[in-house]
């Protein structure tokens, strides 16, 4: 065996290590904190439950069965029935597609707004800043829920077809979303834009939109997955919160705000509890699990926080 | 030899909460094809503020370039509308900056960041920019090429990124190459191999180099031309050997003096006494006047221009004009 081989074969583990991306680098890191990991996994299991398992369920058709009202959880029907017979379990999980959907609908929506008029506000500055700025600042001094609210009104108010409604729920969560990253996103861009490397990009001849999306808005990706991640958890929330007041998303179209809704008396809610808390406790584990997981992603990507 | 950029008069100005600061002051000098000129002296005498009113890098409203016209190939550079100047950018004239480690993008692999100019200027297709960016990668000294490729910038060595950024200053055979301070944090063996690197880019790409440093050493091994400045203007400028052999202005000498010699002991090394003038304060008078050990009244009073003192050697100081004045 010559030097030569025997030096190659020396340097192969560190050929492997290097190879590994940023990407790898924090799933590692991500992997070893085990109340994130537990977090994920309920996001997923929560996902899984509610877009695959309507397909095994034998009520999926939601018949209203009046010999079959409001009964006890039993093997039959596994959380019971509610006011028309209808199986619970069956629409726990398709309330939870539509909570679901929306609230990943409107994170997209919002960080897409967000990301973007916030890039555009920090790299431009001057008055793109101040007139970007300053409607995001109108809108995050009116609090949320009441501005909702008012939207949900109106919604009802104009009588807008039900089916429409969950698009434009996700628009109204998105509205309200949007400031906060677009605030995020600009004050990192700030300070981005001042760095050497962001120089060097002017220096060889870039265009300013190679410079915002290719060279500035990667640098602010890990922040905005933490953002988005924890978003979905806030977005599913207001939506739940909206539907449950009447506001959201409308009966027949089941989430899991209007099935504890339809709980809402006192009757139901002392003698029939399988009607509000399965949805209830669907809400409750899946948004402390986006928001378990979204701490520990957070704790992984943000560079500013000790490892 | 004809010359590549020209620039006349210029100046740039800071405006901070003091006051106006004016960091550079009426420079005057040219670069001629193939050649390499330096800019010494001392930290914050406006070596780098040239250099970045140079590439358009001092931004309204911190700074602005108030005076002056840098002509590049027939241009003037500060009159060019911005698609211009930014084909001209990363194309004809590119830079190097002191900072490797900061200067290339943390979250984009080595191998896009080189490819970024050759598609963006050359027009190359995807395909042809990674066949070209490996070679280049090849040519500045880097082995495993393909690896390298693929890695980000915390993974590699100071050293290694400063090859790189050459690697990606010569993508587009630029006509001129600034170079500010590209050793400075580099190590010093490390320092002649990137200097090595520069001069064979240089002489077979036929490209200028305007190389901005503090290091006479640096000066010395690359250099055609010498400038030197203080305090945002240049008092003394020539041709390398000449400068070094017969320095004329006090300052330049204070400098010479203070490098260091191998092999030989001294108690202490000669520094320049005092420190460079604020630049708020500044009066009508030569800048170094306080510093200088031939202070004379006039160096209080008047500002001396800079004058050919004979060989192509400039010099702004009293000390030579003094005579003709008397005379």
């Amino acid at each position: 065996m010559t030097v030569d081989s025997r030096l190659a074969g020396l340097r192969e583990p560190q050929v492997q290590r290097q190879k590994s991306s940023l990407f790898r680098q924090s799933l590692k890191r991500l992997m070893k904190n085990k109340l994130a990991v537990a977090g994920f996994g309920v996001v997923v299991f929560m996902f899984a439950l509610c877009f695959i398992g309507p397909f095994f369920s034998p009520y999926a058709d939601n018949k209203i069965n009046m010999a079959m009202m409001n009964k006890a959880p039993s093997l039959q029907h596994l959380l019971g029935t509610d006011a028309l017979g209808r199986d619970i379990l069956t629409r726990v999980m398709q309330a939870g597609r539509i909570s679901l959907t929306v609230g990943l609908a409107s994170m997209v929506l919002s960080v897409f707004i967000g990301a973007l008029l916030g890039a555009v506000a920090g790299y431009y500055r001057g008055i793109a800043d101040q007139i970007i700025m300053r409607i995001a600042d109108l809108l995050m001094t009116i609090p949320g829920l009441p501005l909702l609210f008012i939207f949900g009104a109106l919604l009802s108010e104009w009588k807008v077809p039900t089916d429409y409604r969950m698009y434009i729920v996700m628009l109204m969560l998105s509205i309200v979303n949007w400031p906060g990253l677009a605030r995020m996103v600009r004050g990192q861009m700030l300070s981005l834009r001042e760095r050497e490397f962001m120089q060097a990009a002017v220096v060889l001849g870039l265009r300013d939109s190679r410079k915002l999306f290719h060279h500035l808005l990667p640098n602010v990706v890990p922040l905005l997955i933490v953002m988005a991640t924890l978003n979905i958890g806030g977005a599913i929330l207001s939506e739940s919160v909206l539907s449950f007041f009447g506001l959201g998303v409308m009966p027949p179209t089941p989430t899991w705000g209007n099935m504890i809704d339809a709980a809402n008396n006192m009757i139901d809610f002392q003698d029939h509890p399988w009607l509000w808390i399965p949805p209830g406790l669907s809400i409750f584990a899946t948004v402390i699990a986006i928001n378990i997981f979204g701490d520990g992603l957070r704790d992984v990507l943000d560079p500013k926080q000790k490892r | 030899m004809k010359h590549l950029m020209k620039i006349e008069g210029l100046s740039t100005v800071f405006h901070t909460e003091e006051g106006k600061v004016t960091a550079v002051d009426h420079v005057s000098f040219q670069v001629r094809e193939g050649e390499t000129v330096c800019i010494v002296g001392e930290s914050g005498c406006g070596k780098s503020v040239t250099a970045m009113s140079i590439m358009g890098l001092v931004e309204a409203p911190g700074g602005q370039v108030n005076g002056g016209q840098i002509d590049f190939a027939g241009e003037d550079l500060l009159r060019l509308d911005k698609n211009t100047l930014r084909a001209i950018r990363g194309n004809e004239i590119a830079m190097i900056f002191q900072e490797p480690m900061s200067s290339l993008n943390p979250v984009m692999k080595i191998g896009e960041q080189i490819m970024e100019p050759l598609m963006v200027h050359l027009k190359l297709n995807k395909k042809q920019a990674r066949i070209r960016a490996i070679e280049l990668i090849t040519q500045v000294g880097i082995a495993r090429p393909e690896q390298i490729f693929g890695s980000y910038p915390h993974e590699l060595s100071g050293g290694m990124l400063q090859r790189i950024m050459i690697a990606i200053a010569v993508s587009c055979s630029p006509k001129l190459l600034i170079a500010d301070e590209p050793t400075t944090a580099l190590d010093v063996t490390i320092q002649a191999q990137i200097l090595d690197m520069l001069r064979e880019f240089k002489e077979s790409g036929g490209m200028s180099i305007l190389l901005i440093t503090h290091d006479l050493g640096v000066v010395a091994e690359m250099a055609d031309y010498v400038i030197v400045m203080y305090s945002g203007q240049i008092v003394e400028e020539g041709g390398v050997v000449e400068l070094f052999n017969h320095p004329k202005h006090p300052y330049t000498r204070g400098l010479l003096k203070s490098k260091p010699v191998v092999g030989q002991r001294l108690e202490e090394l000669y520094s320049i006494p005092g420190q460079v003038p604020n630049p708020l304060t500044l009066e009508q008078s030569c800048y170094f006047h306080d510093r200088c050990e031939h202070c004379m009244p006039v160096c209080r009073s008047r500002q001396p221009r800079l004058e050919e003192l004979g060989g192509g050697q400039k010099t702004a100081c009293w000390l030579y004009e003094e005579a003709e004045v008397h005379v």
